[in-house]
């Protein structure tokens, strides 16, 4: 018995109810970008919207079935599918699932560099009261463990952390035992100039499987003059400290960050070659942040966001050079900004979400217990302002520090959904919100999008992101893609064929 | 290569499915076992305790007898044959191969326009599913990968279960492979109820032709299948059963096949593999030719993209069912030798071809129409 085929029209009928999604959407590049909640994005003719709006385009139209396909309309031929566009969306949220994971502890404000930029106060060397005591450690070891997140980060911090070595040896048995019992994942970082790092030190690191993460930024004469210290050799012993970091914990347990002085502005080049010529893989390109005596100190370090953009692209750019020469460099910032866009995951990166990482992906345990939001909040304390304490460890619980006034003011500007200048904004989905950012350098949390440095950052890095995606240049976007995957750069130029 | 031959069928009732011997076994060992006698071996007169007998030359026997058999030289010690009432013999398993399928059912829920193995109404399911039974016992040595096909499986219902919950114990090793419409598995009970069995190695194969409803719908001839088969992908996921999306490339699906798998990275970032798959002039497709066909040469560009988009992002992608010398070069990389031994052929034309050992062939349907760009490399 045979059966019979039937014409297109008894199974395609054309949608007589075309509904919106939630998009945004912007004119770039003499197109219109379309973007949904998920993320995804359509690059249709100018005029698509109006067209929509007008009920104008052809629902028999490619461009039709793109905009449905991208869950940017529905009709009544696709209501049963939502379900699917929900799934991309609690994918690309899904950090927000396990509560906060990343506790910072301040385990002492003391430290040996004096640094222009430098977040927090500096004091002398000296031991006393800027350390972290024995039963604040433990109160914020157990409180990290409160979060419901089955696997946390403890990176310590300072200061100069190492300087309080006594008490990272303290903390991390403490810690893992704590986490053994609650079973819950553990990892460790210590953020440290390495100035001081002995080889014991190292040794123990190694032993207890904790990373390094240190300052670079640049070479000799520009990490020197941005990183004071006494003998004026910061750079020179972060090298040696890389070197025997290395040697004693294996290559990929070092790591480096720069922070972007004004003196760093006119050496982009030298600050990436001087990494790829420490064979570091990664570098983050890293305005200053407007705290702590970064802003006191504003003539010193500071400059407009629109000069530290000109230094990101040409960065950029000398990065894609170095990559298609075949040495693997990914720019971090980017990097997180284009897994955003590109893929169907989300990241945990702290500063570029939605509702804002406060709190929600961070915690900082300062060395006398209070508890702030994120390592901004306590810089910010320590000029004397504390609308982002949310509370103290020996007086607050979990409950407590996330129900706080602190906390809940926060929260309520912490959505970019709901913020004037960011709700219709087309890159909303790839940016975030930053109440605190916003209080630092507006005086106001809601913030003024047309004068914020954080807005002017973002929108135009991502745009510039999204001019290499329009251009589509397989060999740039393989570069890309091998940030995103892991995989091998494409072949290099000339070698082959 | 031959899977079938007949002869004329004495004393058998039911189906009988067995094991091909050329060895007198002792009497004790027969049971499962099928004696089979080649061109010009004289038939020995114990037959006891066999479950059938075949031969070439003329038999009388009181027995299960096939004897008059027109071709038997593909038959060897091991392979699993299934002798029908009317003479029909059909090898199920052939012990020195590595692809394996156990065909379930003629029945399906889809009516695909270019479907390989048209659908039948009739209800097979309780004597396939006791053939394939006795199959699966049978089988030995284990088969490395098994595929189970149809029709549609999952219309089996229960008795799905059964065979792989047989699988599962009596042929634990063995890749499971399983082509199915995937429109059941969006009923959250019945996916919830195929993931208890646990099989340790077990990937659904799914069609996908579109990233449109409409699209999609028409070319496996059933309205609903789409949003079936991607809520079904999606509760497959969520009870941690893997997938892979196949694809079949004709005149239908090569027009949006990059928004295709940039639907299936976006929407269905789980698919464990894409198999990006040739025509097969068999079955229905050259019923609907007019409509489906498009020379391999043809679609080049759009391949290349599509193969370009799911690599650059590291999801495993492979082409199916193609000739290398209508391929870019770009793609062969992506070609797997995906056609089995028994349906494939080469051209006269590829003689002479220096890429011969790594190229697929053709299906051996393939010679009535195939790309016009074939030629020797």
């Amino acid at each position: 018995m045979s059966r019979s085929f039937y014409p297109f029209e008894n199974f395609a009928p054309a949608p007589q109810q075309v509904s919106l999604l939630p998009f945004q959407f912007t004119h770039l590049f003499g197109q219109e970008l379309l973007v949904n909640e998920a993320g995804e994005f359509l690059f249709a003719p100018e005029g698509t919207t109006r067209s929509l709006l007008e009920g104008a385009v052809d629902v028999r139209s490619n461009l039709y079935k793109d905009l449905k396909a991208k869950h940017i309309v529905y009709d009544e031929t696709s209501s049963p599918l939502l379900d699917v566009l929900a799934t991309k969306i609690r994918t690309k949220y899904d950090h927000l699932s396990g509560g906060t994971r990343l506790h910072i502890f301040v385990v002492t404000l003391r430290c040996e560099h004096s640094c222009h930029y430098c977040q927090v106060s500096r004091q002398t060397a000296a031991k006393g009261e800027f350390d972290m005591s024995q039963e604040t450690a433990d109160r914020s070891i157990s409180l990290m463990l409160d979060s419901p997140s089955p696997h946390v980060t403890l990176e310590l911090q300072g200061g100069e952390p190492l300087l309080a070595f006594d008490m990272i040896q303290y903390i991390v048995p403490k810690a893992k035992e704590e986490a053994r019992i609650r079973d819950k994942g553990l990892d460790i970082v210590v953020t440290t100039n390495l100035a001081c790092a002995t080889d014991e030190m190292l040794t123990y690191f190694r032993d207890e499987e904790i990373r390094i993460s240190t300052s670079l930024d640049g070479p000799a004469f520009l990490h020197n003059k941005n990183r004071p210290r006494p003998g004026n050799d910061s750079y020179e012993r972060a090298i040696d400290g890389i070197e025997r970091g290395r040697a004693i914990l294996g290559h990929s347990n070092v790591a480096a960050l720069m922070t972007t002085t004004a003196a760093s502005l006119d050496h982009v080049e030298e600050i990436i070659d001087e990494y790829v010529r420490r064979d570091f893989h990664t570098i983050f390109l890293r305005p200053i942040s407007p705290y702590g005596f970064a802003l006191k100190t504003k003539d010193r370090t500071g400059y407009e966001m629109e000069r530290f953009l000109e230094f990101y692209k040409q960065g950029l750019a000398h990065i894609l050079n170095i990559n298609r020469s075949g040495y693997r460099l990914a720019e971090i910032y980017s990097q997180i900004l284009l897994s955003k866009i590109l893929t169907p995951q989300g990241t945990g990166y702290v500063d570029l979400q939605s509702p804002a990482g406060g709190a929600w992906n961070v915690l900082v345990y300062n060395y006398n217990g209070d508890v702030f939001a994120s390592d901004e909040s306590r810089m910010l304390a320590e000029m004397q302002d504390w609308t982002f304490r949310l509370g103290n460890v020996h007086k607050d619980n979990r409950r407590s520090l996330f129900t706080s006034e602190a906390a809940l003011k926060m929260f309520e500007v912490s959505c970019n959904q709901s913020l004037a200048g960011c709700s219709d904004c087309a890159f909303q989905s790839y940016c975030g919100a930053d109440p605190i950012y916003h209080h630092a350098t507006q005086g106001d949390m809601y913030g003024h999008r047309p004068t914020s440095g954080f807005c002017t950052r973002n929108m135009e890095v991502i745009k510039h992101l999204f001019s290499f995606i329009k251009e589509d240049n397989p060999e740039t976007m393989k570069i890309f893609w091998s940030w995103l995957t892991g995989s091998p750069l494409p072949a290099k130029r000339g070698t082959c064929d | 290569m031959r899977l079938t031959t007949a002869g004329s069928a004495r004393n058998i009732g039911e189906a009988i499915v067995g094991r091909i011997t050329t060895q007198n076994l002792p009497d004790a060992t027969r049971g499962q076992c099928i004696r089979f006698f080649a061109e010009g071996e004289a038939p020995v007169l114990n037959l006891a305790g066999y479950r059938a007998i075949l031969s070439h030359a003329d038999l009388a026997t009181d027995y299960p007898v096939v004897d008059h058999l027109r071709e038997s030289d593909h038959f060897r010690d091991g392979d699993v044959v299934v002798v029908e009432r009317d003479g029909f013999v059909r090898s199920l398993y052939r012990s020195y191969e590595r692809h394996h399928s156990l065909f379930v059912t003629e029945r399906c829920s889809s009516n695909c326009l270019m479907c390989s193995q048209p659908p039948k109404d009739k209800d097979d399911v309780e004597s396939l599913t006791k053939r394939n039974q006795e199959l699966i016992r049978l089988m030995s040595p284990a088969p490395e990968y098994l595929t189970i096909t149809g029709g549609e499986p999952t219309l089996l219902g229960d008795h799905l279960f059964e065979l792989i919950d047989q699988l599962k114990t009596s042929l634990p090793n063995t890749e499971l492979h399983m082509l199915t419409n995937g429109r059941t598995f969006a009923w959250p009970e019945y996916t919830r109820q195929f993931a208890a069995i646990e099989h340790p190695n077990l990937c659904l194969g799914v069609p996908l032709y579109s990233d449109c409803v409409g699209d999609h719908d028409y070319v496996v001839q059933a309205k609903g299948a789409f949003d079936q088969t991607v809520a079904g992908l999606h509760q497959a996921a969520r009870n941690g059963i893997r997938v892979e999306v196949r694809v079949v490339l004709h005149r239908l699906t090569i027009p949006r096949l990059t928004r295709l798998v940039e639907y299936i990275y976006r929407n269905l970032s789980f698919v464990e593999h894409v198999a990006l798959m040739g025509l097969e002039y068999v079955g229905y497709t050259p019923r609907n030719i007019a409509e489906l066909w498009i020379d391999p040469f043809d679609y080049q560009a759009e391949l290349e993209r599509a193969v370009g988009y799911l690599a650059i992002r590291n999801m495993p992608v492979s082409i199916y069912n193609h000739q290398l010398c209508v391929l870019s070069r770009s793609l062969w990389p992506y070609a797997q030798k995906s056609i089995s031994d028994w349906k494939n052929l080469y051209l006269p034309e590829c003689e002479r071809c220096a890429a011969l050992e790594d190229c697929g062939g053709l299906f051996k349907w393939a010679v009535k129409k195939h790309s016009e760009h074939i030629h020797a490399l």
